[in-house]
């Protein structure tokens, strides 16, 4: 098993967090895990993009010349990096924020998530909600791993976002479900 | 236990591993997060961190707590490491034991913040004034960047000699799982040579200025007998399928990640091609290289520079096979799509023709 992600949106949108938490959820769980951030000297609003491979052999090159899957919170991003999703590739997209007239023949998955995290009371966590939908369709593995992370990094005064979070997480995981 | 870390926050936290108590820096993308994660941790074990008021003000700080005989170390990215030269030139002179760091970017002048191999000349044939040497080690991930920098503070102490980490702007920021497996240095053996005040003994001296004629050709015959020394004993090197290859990759650093996965999928074609990535850049291991040119058809040095590595393959190799060369430059890294495509021009016609061919149908 050898899953190249990558993840793009803007600044702040969280996408450092989210593959921080794939990555330190996969090194728990005993994979290899390789997570490059390529930020160029872009200012808040910019386009972030983050290389994500976890696999079960030795990663060599950290770099995604072709990637299994493309998680994408805005409309720059989806331009940008479409191009480099493999022909049988995954598609997950931020439906709130990308429309698109034609879908593209790959595996598409439509996540509203800036909507749902809105509802759930702050749009800070829409990358927490495309989390835990992308892990309820590659199941790569449980999603406990996940909640243990948020659970170490959100502590002290933070500790009352963990619920939040969690909240964020399973409605993602919903999504896909009612799919 | 294992830790996801970028290779900035490896090195830094591998220095104070070794015992590094003082650290001086000055900001500078794409190494910050070493100096970030210094100046969280060094109050926090007693050490001194300054952020100092400019390069050249961080490395002649380096160069006092080295003299009073403690575990000192910079950290910079190519402009910056330009400006240390002097600095560095003087610490070598002085032979005072350090550690200094530099996360490559693109060049020349400011450049770009990307990943680049561009500064080796620099780092292994000096960079600044005078005849003199610093160790260089090249890691290529983060686990071997921690390993690395723990190891550098003893090659620096047992040498007195500056030692710099030759990394990039990959090699910095990627995170990767990072286990310290190695013994947190406690109570390091005291320095008789330091500056540690002359009471009840006699005076020591730490310089590099010889003005008297005659004693300064004499000091550097002693510096060249200690290069000597490092280069038997101190090479390191990785080597990959080298028995069994007729194609050699040699790459470091970032470089050297992408042709092993070159050497990777080369398994799937018919080429036999096998890879030696230096850890050391100076000494370069000169000898590995030697042996492997008087078996192989031919030599193919990878790098992120225009080819700086491959004028040092091509002296070990002298002329016993042909050297090529592919490289980026300016932030360019290479795929290994490109990397077996420069493999199929320079291999002789009948196996290339297979291989282009399978490349065709995997694509």
């Amino acid at each position: 098993m050898t899953e190249k992600i990558i993840l793009a949106g803007f600044g702040g949108q969280g996408m450092m967090l989210l593959g921080k938490l794939l990555a330190q959820a996969a090194m728990a769980d005993g994979k290899y895990v390789t997570y490059f951030p390529s930020y160029g000297t872009e200012v808040r609003g910019g386009t972030a993009v983050y290389y994500l491979i976890i696999s079960n052999e030795e990663i060599f090159s950290p770099l995604i010349e072709e990637a299994d899957t493309l998680i994408v919170m805005n409309q720059p991003s989806y331009q940008k990096y479409k191009d480099m999703l493999k022909p049988d590739g995954l598609l997950v997209l931020n439906s709130s924020m990308i429309k698109l007239n034609n879908l593209p023949d790959v595996k598409t998955y439509k996540i509203p998530a800036t909507e749902i995290a809105s509802k759930l009371g702050n749009v800070l966590v829409s990358n927490v909600v495309m989390l835990g939908a992308f892990l309820a369709i590659k199941k790569l593995f449980a999603a406990h791993l996940i909640l243990d992370q948020l659970q170490a990094m959100l502590k002290g005064k933070k500790g009352n976002l963990f619920s939040l979070n969690k909240q964020a997480l399973e409605s993602g995981m919903q999504v896909i479900k009612n799919v | 236990m294992k830790q996801l870390l970028t290779g900035n926050e490896a090195a830094a936290e591998a220095a104070i591993q070794a015992g590094c108590r003082y650290y001086y820096g000055y900001p500078i993308t794409p190494q910050n997060e070493l100096i970030n994660y210094m100046s969280i941790r060094m109050p926090e074990v007693g050490g001194a961190f300054i952020q100092a008021e400019s390069e050249i003000a961080a490395i002649s700080m380096v160069h006092g707590s080295a003299a009073a005989g403690g575990r000192a170390m910079t950290s910079s990215s190519s402009p910056g490491i330009s400006l240390k030269q002097e600095g560095i030139s003087y610490l070598a002179g002085s032979e005072l034991p350090c550690v200094m760091v530099n996360i490559q970017r693109g060049g020349p002048g400011l450049g770009d913040i990307s990943a680049s191999q561009a500064d080796y000349f620099q780092a292994v044939k000096g960079g600044g004034h005078g005849d003199y040497h610093t160790v260089v080690l090249a890691p290529s991930s983060t686990q071997e960047m921690a390993d690395l920098v723990y190891d550098a503070f003893d090659l620096a102490d047992k040498y007195r000699n500056p030692v710099m980490i030759l990394g990039d702007a990959q090699i910095g920021q990627l995170m990767e799982p990072v286990e310290f497996h190695k013994k947190p240095k406690k109570n390091l053996p005291a320095k008789s040579w330091a500056l540690t005040g002359a009471e009840g003994r006699k005076k020591n001296v730490v310089k590099s200025f010889y003005p008297v004629k005659g004693q300064l050709e004499e000091f550097n015959a002693h510096l060249q007998k200690k290069y000597r020394t490092i280069e038997e004993h101190e090479v390191r090197y990785e080597a990959i399928n080298t028995h069994k290859a007729d194609v050699i990759l040699v790459a470091y650093g970032t470089s050297a990640r992408i042709c092993k996965e070159v050497v990777k999928k080369s398994q799937q074609y018919k080429f036999r091609v096998g890879m030696v990535r230096p850890v050391t850049l100076w000494p370069f291991p000169k000898e590995i290289i030697r042996k492997v040119s008087e078996r192989v058809e031919c030599i193919l040095t990878v790098e992120m520079s225009a080819g700086q590595m491959v004028e040092d393959v091509k002296l070990a190799v002298e002329g016993r096979c042909p050297v090529h060369f592919y490289g980026r430059t300016g932030g360019g890294v290479p795929t290994s799509l490109e990397i077996i495509k420069k493999i199929v021009e320079i291999v002789p016609d009948n196996r290339a023709a297979n291989t282009l061919l399978q490349l065709a149908e995997v694509k």
